[in-house]
């Protein structure tokens, strides 16, 4: 095993274990949002796109990488815009509109 | 100093940022920010690549390719969630996953391509790729059918055919079968056109998706977005070990691990594996629609319903009210005619509480958010665990759309397939108003025990419909 490929297994463990211990704890109201902001964060391949966009060349592997970045691209920021407007409903009002008669 | 020795540092400053932004997601407060810390250092990452030597030796070629693709593709994702309407947001989370998992098996084609043409392929890095490619292309056609059934492009009913299973698992054994010859050909051990046999593994894999996801019924795509969200986290990882790039790696790790753990917690909710999810007969074609019409059961006991003014007396002259939104009330839009009841009946001085169940709507926390689109405070919705307690004390639980999830037949009727799900109680209300189209039971194809209650009144119609007439005659009691 290429010690690149051993350093890549150590981050991916630990990530595993990372990614349980921060996700683990959001409450289920949020899960949705969740859901939309982590696959908004995986669009992070449009990184891994662009570093092989041209990796071979002719028609077909050039409209391959292109495909990539596009697709890529569109998982980033439809992702982000989309979690965005999730949670802009979950905004606190004004502190008038919600508080006028509480608890029981 | 070479300033390109700075990039690793920008990718690292981006994962934390991606570690922060999820930990920011646990809160109403911090998740706003917390998703822009994340976006923040996603265009950090992207930046920095754009002076990647790796990049740069592309040249123009490259640069034109990039930057049109960006344009593109940017324009496409920004127009798309902008214009989504909320009620139909699961299906466009699940078409950005499909673009995110695509993206991942195109990567992981032409990284191993460009190995195989220079000859420096390895048998690892064709493993990395392969399981890319696979899982990568699976999320990706998953996704579409996915994305086909909730908009009703395709028939969102679970699709079987005879042979199915046969079919999909030698579609799958194909596929596996495939990767293994390419890795075994790589090793020096056969020959084989490679280029014809990675074609292959990804044309078996856009299939095997496809077939995965058509059997599976429409009410249990949620749980199949999630799973395949989960899928393309893993791809991108293994694309993340094919390119040697450790940001691809932490990112799609935590993408997977959070994805399976939502479609686990998803799952439970539901009472069901995701075995049973995938292979069940669960979700087929409505079982026994049929005779479920019939407002009378065997044992002499009548469903009651009820009219409008009625129920909206009921409400008018209450103490508490505990509303329970359900799946029919997304699908009915009705969210802000029930905002619109809930503070009338407030300003009567009547409190109002909503109940949510893990699973309300189309995923976990969908009902929050169509709520909130609507207005409704934070606060006044209640998790299961804490709302439960407080049916007793209800003068009225007014149940919209919502069926499975207030069986009460998941307590006490040890046969039944909901058996052990956990559900609102709300057969402990004094009165209960059902707001629901017709008798037809839930997509867990039972019978609910609770519309046979002589607590229990019916008020049936359209969610939206029927909420907007109450709202009207409360005005007038």
């Amino acid at each position: 095993m290429s010690p690149e490929a051993v350093v890549g297994l150590y981050v991916f463990i630990l990530a595993i274990f990372v990614g349980f211990e921060v996700i683990s704890k959001v409450p289920s109201t949020l899960h949705t949002p969740l859901m939309s902001g982590a696959n908004a964060i995986h669009g992070i391949i449009v990184i891994g796109a662009m570093l092989v966009s041209a990796a071979i060349g002719g028609p077909l592997g050039l409209a391959l990488g292109f495909f990539a970045v596009v697709l890529g691209t569109a998982n980033v920021v439809g992702g982000f815009v989309v979690t965005d407007r999730m949670l802009a409903m979950f905004k606190q009002k004004p502190k008038s509109a919600g508080s006028a008669e509480q608890k029981k | 100093m070479d300033l390109r020795s700075l990039i690793p540092v920008t990718y690292l400053i981006a994962a934390v940022t991606f570690v922060l932004g999820l930990k920011g997601l646990s809160g109403p407060k911090t998740a706003v920010n917390g998703n822009r810390i994340a976006a923040a250092g996603m265009l950090l990452a992207v930046a920095a690549t754009f002076f990647d030597i790796e990049f740069q030796s592309y040249g123009t070629t490259g640069l034109i390719i990039t930057v049109a693709g960006i344009a593109i593709g940017g324009a496409a994702g920004f127009t798309g969630a902008r214009v989504v309407k909320m009620t139909a947001m699961p299906q466009m989370v699940a078409l950005f996953n499909g673009a995110g998992g695509g993206a991942a098996a195109l990567v992981s084609i032409l990284e191993l391509t460009r190995a195989l043409n220079g000859n420096t392929a390895t048998p690892g890095e064709t493993i990395s790729s392969m399981l890319g490619l696979m899982i990568g292309g699976v999320s990706f056609s998953g996704s579409a059918v996915a994305f086909g059934k909730l908009q009703g492009l395709i028939t969102p009913r679970a699709f079987k055919y005879a042979g199915q299973q046969i079919v999909t698992s030698l579609l799958f054994g194909g596929m596996i079968g495939l990767a293994l010859v390419l890795t075994a050909s790589v090793a020096g051990y056969v020959v084989v056109p490679q280029l014809a046999v990675m074609a292959g593994v990804a044309v078996l894999a856009l299939l095997f998706g496809i077939a995965l996801v058509m059997p599976i019924g429409g009410a249990d795509m949620p749980v199949v977005i999630s799973l395949l969200n989960a899928f393309t986290g893993l791809a991108v990882a293994a694309a993340g070990f094919v390119l040697g790039n450790q940001l691809l790696i932490v990112a799609g790790t935590l993408v997977g691990a959070s994805g399976t753990i939502l479609t686990r917690l998803m799952s439970k909710a539901m009472n069901r594996s995701i075995g049973n999810v995938l292979f069940g007969a669960f979700g087929a074609a409505p079982s026994g629609g049929e005779t479920a019409g019939a407002m009378r059961t065997d044992d002499g006991r009548t469903v009651r319903a009820t009219t409008v003014d009625d129920a909206a007396t009921l409400l008018a002259y209450a103490r508490n009210v505990i509303v329970v939104p359900g799946y029919g009330l997304a699908v009915a839009q009705a969210q802000h005619n029930v905002r619109e009841l809930a503070d009338l009946l407030e300003s009567r001085g009547v409190n109002v509480v909503y109940a949510i169940h893990p699973v309300a709507g189309r995923m976990p926390g969908h009902m929050n958010v169509l709520l909130a689109e609507a207005n409704v405070p934070y606060e006044k919705l209640m998790d299961m665990d804490a709302v439960n307690p407080e049916f007793p004390r209800a003068d009225v639980a007014l149940v919209i759309g919502a069926n499975d999830v207030t069986n009460p037949a998941a307590r006490s009727t040890k046969g039944s397939p909901i058996y052990g799900m956990p559900i609102l109680d709300v057969d402990k209300a004094q009165q209960i108003i059902v707001i629901k189209r017709s008798m037809k039971p839930g997509f867990a194809g039972i019978d609910n025990d609770l519309y046979l209650d002589p607590k229990t009144q019916m008020l049936f119609g359209d969610a939206k419909d029927a909420v907007a007439k109450l709202t009207a005659a409360v005005k007038a009691a």
